[in-house]
This record gives structure tokens, sequence and C-alpha cells, in this order.
């Protein structure tokens, strides 16, 4: 492994970067509209290439993964919390493992 | 807003322990990914309380535990809290224009989106001492839950750390999930997302899963972009949450 503290120390300068340079230097709006629109959908993008597949290599049994995935995509659809969604992928794991 | 820093800063507070106690729980999943990635508690502590960021915080554990170079973590991190530039844009016209850069460079330490969301709201301009209040609680529940999730981690028995791992991904969903339902290109991206994801890592069994996050999430979006441009008032501050 690398330096973890050098990891860290890039980790906590890039984001502290991207958080205040709007709030102290720039100040000023975006207006390009495909800027807007390519940061817009950034977050939606990264955070689904980021679950699946790794919520299926996450768990012991590749299937309670699965299960997980789909109960969390339900719960959300029905506008549950953040919480709720989460605790509960987490039991669906739990018990599926238990099962499987 | 209307009322001295110091109440503005109490007021912050308060709202600040619903975000905690939620910060919390979802660190403690978090603390269990640094720990797999091989950071110690004071290091993932570490980490927690000076990057502020779920996703992009998850996304750096997996760069460290590749061992991937310093470069990939740079752009990893850009790329996952990307959003936080636009937050930190719409935040940056709610302050005053005389706030000092002192308190701005504060403000920007702890954009998330949380603590984005209660600021954003507040009725008028935002004072500085309100985020700053929210802040004195939010944060010790993100850093200490992360160290709580390391120390944890190592005492639970497997079947429980197996489960507790999907909590963050679950997390992950009840962000994109809603928006999806009310907007139908981000449910196709979602979907697309996923698919390309899945599809590249099975084709690529070699390529990164950091490096995987940063092509997909640039090439995916980029092509959105300019396929649906969207409406003004739809980005502001990107996503927002409850």
């Amino acid at each position: 492994m690398r330096n973890p503290y050098i990891y860290i120390a890039i980790m906590a300068g890039v984001s502290y970067l991207i958080r205040t340079l709007p709030l102290t230097l720039i100040r000023k709006e975006i207006k390009s509209p495909f800027i807007r629109s390519f940061l817009y959908y950034v977050p939606y993008v990264t955070l689904a290439v980021m679950t699946f597949p790794a919520i299926t290599e996450a768990t012991n049994n590749p299937i309670a993964g699965v299960l997980a995935l789909i109960v969390g995509i339900i719960l959300s659809w029905c506008g549950r919390s953040l919480f709720t969604v989460a605790v509960l992928s987490c039991l669906t794991v739990f018990i599926a493992e238990l099962i499987l | 807003m209307q009322g001295t820093n110091r109440s503005c800063f109490l007021r912050g507070m308060r709202d600040g322990i619903p975000i905690n106690l939620g910060y919390f729980a979802v660190a403690f999943t978090l603390g269990i990914a640094a720990r797999q990635a091989g950071l110690t508690a004071f290091q993932a502590g570490l980490a927690s309380a000076l990057t502020n960021a779920s996703a992009g915080e998850y996304a750096a554990f997996t760069v460290i535990a590749e061992n991937g170079t310093y470069l990939t973590m740079a752009i990893m991190i850009l790329v996952a809290n990307a959003r936080y530039l636009l937050m930190s844009c719409a935040l940056t016209q709610k302050l005053p224009s005389d706030t000092p850069l002192w308190q701005r460079m504060i403000v920007g330490f702890d954009v998330t989106d949380e603590i984005f969301g209660v600021s954003i709201a507040v009725e008028g301009k935002l004072n500085s001492f309100y985020t700053f209040g929210v802040i004195t609680v939010a944060l010790p529940g993100w850093c200490l839950g992360t160290v709580f999730g390391v120390i944890m981690g190592n005492l639970l028995p497997a079947n429980l750390v197996s489960a507790l791992s999907v909590g963050l991904y679950g997390m992950f969903l009840a962000i994109i999930i809603p928006p999806a339902r009310k907007n139908r290109i981000v449910a196709l991206l979602v979907a697309v997302s996923m698919a390309l994801s899945f599809l590249t890592s099975r084709l690529f069994a070699g390529i990164s899963s950091g490096t995987k996050v940063i092509i997909l999430t640039v090439a995916i979006s980029a092509v959105a972009a300019w396929l649906w441009p969207v409406k003004e008032e739809d980005t502001d501050g990107g996503e927002k949450k409850e």
C-alpha cells in the first residue's frame, strides 16, 4: 500500500478545493448549459456505477447482494428515508445469508 | 435569516442533531469499507474529518484497497465530489456579498448533501454562523461513526459485517432512486450506468474499479448533458435530498 497519509491529504485537498473555489474566488454562476447539465447528471451516474455490481461483491453470498439491491430500489422508489433503506438493505442480507 | 450570530449558531446546532445521527449510521458502514481497504481507525477517522463525503470517501477507499496511483485518487475525488462544486455555486448566491473570506472558507469545508440542504433552505440570506452550528454538531457524528465502523468491524462476526457492508449502497440507492422516479432521463441514466458498469467489469476483468467509475461517469454524463441539457432552475444546487 502507498502512504495512507498522502492518500488522505489528496482526498482532503481536492475535496476542499472543489467546495471552496466557488465560494471564495469564482463567486459567479456557471452559465454554460453543458457544464451545468454535466454536473447535474454526474452524481446519479457515479453512484449508480459504484452501486452495481459492487453490491453483489460486498456480501459473502452474491445472491444476498442482488436481493439487497432489489429491496433498496423498491423502498427508495416508495419514498422511504435514507436511514430506513440502508437498515433494511442490511437486514435483507443478514436474513438471506442465514437461509441461503 | 433573522437573529444574532449567536442565535443562528444555536439554531444550526439544533438542526444538526438529526444529521449527526444519520451521519453516524452511514459513516459506520463507511468505516467497514475503510477497514477492508487496510486503514487504521485513526487514519479512517482523519480521512472522514477532512473529506466529509460518503460517496467520495467510499470511492477513495476502493482506490486505496487497489493500491491505485495518487493521480487516480485525485481524479476519483474530483468526479465523486463534482456535485459539491454546483452546490457551492448555489450557496455563494445565498451568502450576503459582504461575508468575510474566513467565513466562506469554513462554510466550504463541509458542503455535503445534508448540510447544503439545510443551509440553502433557510429563509432569505444565509448567516454563516447557522452553517457553523450545523457543522459543529454533524461533523463529530460523521467522524466518530467512521472510527467505530473500523473498530467494530474487527470485532463483529463475518455475517454481520457482510450485512452491514451493503448499508452504504442502500444509502446510494436512497439518493438516486427518488429523483429517477420523477425524472425519466435520470431513471434511464441510472439503468444505463448500472448495466455498463456490470458489462465493463465482465468484459475488462483487469480494469480497476476506480478507473472504471471515472471513465463511465465522465462519458455517460457528458453524452447525457449533450443529448438532454437541463433547464437552469433544475440544476441549482444539483441533487437535493429530503
